[in-house]
């Protein structure tokens, strides 16, 4: 049995092997790049998962002025 | 860190951020010394040096399994402890599962022409190792289905639990029927039938294929955390406007 004979399904196996695995790796950094953008874009409109602190009572910011 | 601390997602973003570069770069190491050693390796005496697709095709069989086995835990976690982040890695790792074991699936085919005259036979092992390959399709699909993340994990995972029935079967598959794929030569009773010149980077190629499949599913993790807060965010935007 010569290896040469059997090259051309050795080397379309490895090469299966590298399109799933780049294939892999290229999908989940173009995803994670999609999200991160996503999120920076809502970040710029003002839309953020942190509240905005609530404004001061007036009276207690009367009483704060005066301590 | 506890364990229990990774339950908190924004933990777990942290946790993923300083893991995958380690991770991935022990991976490219592995991968390193595991393409060498099966450079180096011999011919094996009956299949010549068609013995090298073994390299590549074990480790998606295992990690074809091993994606639906991990599958399987989110999916208790999710129906049972109703866990935060068991539907986020179940999620994940379904397209990864099932790209290893299309991989499994490619290069047995091709191991198989050369060997056994043809690229595929419906014997029971070949069979089961589709079945599994379909079933990560149907989760897929399932997720894309259903438009509610929460009613969606329930979903998948109820098809995970009963998908699950298939990792059995094809592990046992070359035991109890009559199947062309050869019988269990690595993890058996007695131990590997396989020679240490060939088993070696059987080895390490299965080491480095397993770190890549943590560390896609760790950032593939991390995706869908950030793509819930994104579409979280969405719907706040939302309610905002109406």
């Amino acid at each position: 049995m010569t290896a040469a004979a059997h090259t051309g399904f050795i080397i379309a196996a490895y090469a299966a092997a590298v399109i799933v695995v780049v294939g892999l790796c290229a999908w989940v950094m173009l995803d994670y790049r999609a999200q991160r953008r996503n999120l920076a874009d809502l970040e710029r409109r003002g839309i953020t998962r942190r509240a905005t602190p609530p404004r001061p009572e007036p009276a207690q910011q009367q009483a704060k002025e005066k301590a | 860190m506890a364990i229990s601390d990774l339950a908190n997602p924004t933990r777990f973003l942290a946790f993923a951020n300083r893991t995958i570069p380690w991770l991935g770069g022990l991976a490219v190491v592995a991968f390193a010394f595991g393409i060498n050693q099966t450079i180096v390796a011999p011919d094996d005496y009956q299949q010549g040096a068609t013995v090298k697709i073994m390299f590549l095709h074990v480790p998606g069989a295992w990690l074809g399994m091993l994606g639906w086995g991990a599958m399987t835990i989110a999916a208790l976690g999710t129906l049972v402890w109703r866990h935060p982040l068991a539907d986020v890695a179940a999620k994940a790792t379904a397209p990864i599962g099932a790209a290893f074991t299309l991989m499994c699936l490619v290069t047995g085919s091709l191991w198989g022409r050369p060997m056994w005259g043809t690229y595929w036979v419906w014997d029971a092992r070949l069979t089961s190792v589709l079945l599994l390959f379909l079933l990560y399709l149907g989760v897929i699909a399932l997720w894309r289905t259903v438009e509610d993340p929460s009613r969606a994990a329930r979903a998948a995972a109820i098809l995970t639990l009963v998908g699950a029935i298939d990792l059995p079967i094809i592990k046992f598959s070359v035991e109890w029927w009559n199947t062309l794929h050869q019988p269990a030569s690595v993890f058996r009773m007695g131990g590997p039938t396989i020679d240490a010149s060939i088993l070696i980077p059987l080895f390490i190629m299965t080491i480095a294929f397993t770190l890549t499949f943590a560390t896609l599913v760790l950032a593939a993790m991390r995706n869908e955390i950030l793509r819930r807060r994104v579409r979280t965010l969405r719907l706040m935007q939302a309610s905002a406007a109406s």
